[in-house]
């Protein structure tokens, strides 16, 4: 089983290694939307600094949107997916190493580049150091959220945008905790408490996602 | 190939594609070393009925029972002996022939020579190329490796012979009656004459949708 889901997260960074396009769009997604914050609010240095971790949350939360449409869709077409769904491994394992796999080549490079993205706020360094913590804890669960959506919307073209309503009001919780957090952080007091909500709602969702995913997928195979 | 004889049997399947009813009541049986081809116009359920019977979809009423038990309680079991093609390859488009086939073994926990299967599909050439530089009829080729490959006794193709020259139909027949000869089961649905052996062979017509 520890064998098939070290199979299938090899397979699929193979797979994103070989198409940096799609590797690099949410990353350049969630740059370009930071860097319109400071253009658009002005030069007032404390109101950037203000909405700073809380602007530089709902990107991340969006760039990771962008990238879930494609995270079954193509699995859908090529038939990989029935294979997956008729492999004597547990469909539910198989799943969540792609899940895990679309975190380290989405999420990974969104944190990576965070503090860059911070220069634009004027951050104080704690904050960004805060800032980058809350969206480690926080992010997982926005992966394992996303797939049970992404695996609900597989087998239906049209309703690219669905998926987006059907998770925004579910990462609601992660947002308030994750930007409060930083908030917290940027101005220098302990971000202990929010931060281990994120981390207890990203193990929340490692455990219920999964099978939630799983059987989202045999329904849209039916 | 172990010679554990096995069995795949289905009864009352009633099928619906959305709001539409396409059969009722069907009922069937394979054994080892027997092939059913299902024939009939396009639309009349078909391949509704062979991812009914791999368990890929459910029917509306009725079993399927393979070794007298239900599919779905026994998955894994049951996938163990499975391999299916169906309209979509399985194929990775961003990864060659060869990572497409050992990703397939691997997961089965399998070790399986790719170089016969490759020559015997002619493939050896193209089998370090990604997938999505393949034409159409390779692409069929390479997804029937994964089935030869796969080492499993009952075999599911839906429309096998699609895009494939002459002389690759009949080394699919020849295959395919190998396989009946090893005590295989084998469930095809297509619309050219599936060169099988005759006395393997039952056909079954399914009726048009009103």
């Amino acid at each position: 089983m520890l064998q098939a889901f070290q199979l299938v997260i090899s397979r699929e960074l193979q797979m994103a290694f070989r198409r940096w396009s799609d590797l690099a769009l949410p990353v350049i997604f969630f740059m370009i939307v930071c860097m319109l914050f400071p253009l658009a609010v002005g030069q007032d240095q404390a109101i950037l600094q203000k909405i700073g971790p809380g602007a530089i949350w709902v990107a991340a939360l969006l760039a990771t949107l962008l990238s879930l449409n494609t995270l079954y869709r193509e699995d859908f077409d090529d038939g990989t997916l029935e294979q997956l769904a008729l492999s004597t491994q547990p469909l539910t394992i198989l799943l969540l190493a792609k899940t895990v796999a679309h975190w380290i080549v989405t999420e990974l490079p969104l944190i990576a580049i965070t503090p860059l993205l911070t220069l634009g706020f004027n951050l104080p360094a704690e904050g960004v150091y805060g800032l980058m913590l809350t969206l480690l804890a926080g992010t997982p669960a926005l992966s394992l959220l996303g797939s049970v959506g992404a695996a609900l919307t597989a087998g239906l073209h049209q309703a690219s945008g669905l998926i987006a309503l059907l998770l925004l009001p579910l990462t609601i919780p992660i947002l308030i905790f994750g930007a409060r957090a930083a908030d917290l952080a940027a101005s220098g007091q302990s971000i202990a408490g929010p931060l281990y909500l994120l981390g207890g709602l990203s193990v929340l969702a490692l455990t219920l996602c999964p099978f939630a995913t799983a059987a989202a997928v045999r329904v849209s195979l039916d | 190939m172990d010679t554990t004889s096995y069995s795949l049997e289905w009864q009352d399947l009633t099928l619906w594609r959305g709001e539409r009813c396409l059969q009722q009541g069907l009922k069937g049986k394979l054994a080892s070393g027997q092939a059913i081809t299902l024939k009939g116009p396009n639309g009349c359920g078909k391949t509704t009925l062979l991812r009914t019977l791999c368990g890929l979809s459910q029917p509306e009423t009725g079993k399927v029972l393979w070794q007298g038990k239900q599919i779905h309680k026994i998955r894994n079991k049951f996938h163990a002996h499975l391999a299916y093609s169906g309209h979509n390859n399985g194929l990775k488009r961003d990864l060659s022939t060869r990572e497409n086939l050992r990703f397939a073994a691997r997961l089965r926990g399998r070790h399986t020579n790719q170089n016969e299967l490759l020559n015997g599909l002619r493939l050896t050439a193209c089998a370090d190329l990604p997938v999505r530089n393949l034409s159409a009829g390779q692409q069929r080729r390479a997804s029937l490796a994964l089935i030869l490959g796969s080492g499993a006794e009952f075999w599911v193709l839906d429309e096998p012979f699609t895009n494939l020259d002459r002389s690759g139909c009949e080394w699919l027949a020849r295959r395919c009656n190998d396989h009946l000869g090893m005590g295989g089961l084998l469930l095809t649905a297509g619309h050219q004459d599936s060169l099988l052996n005759p006395e393997r062979e039952t056909i079954i017509e399914l009726a048009g949708a009103n």
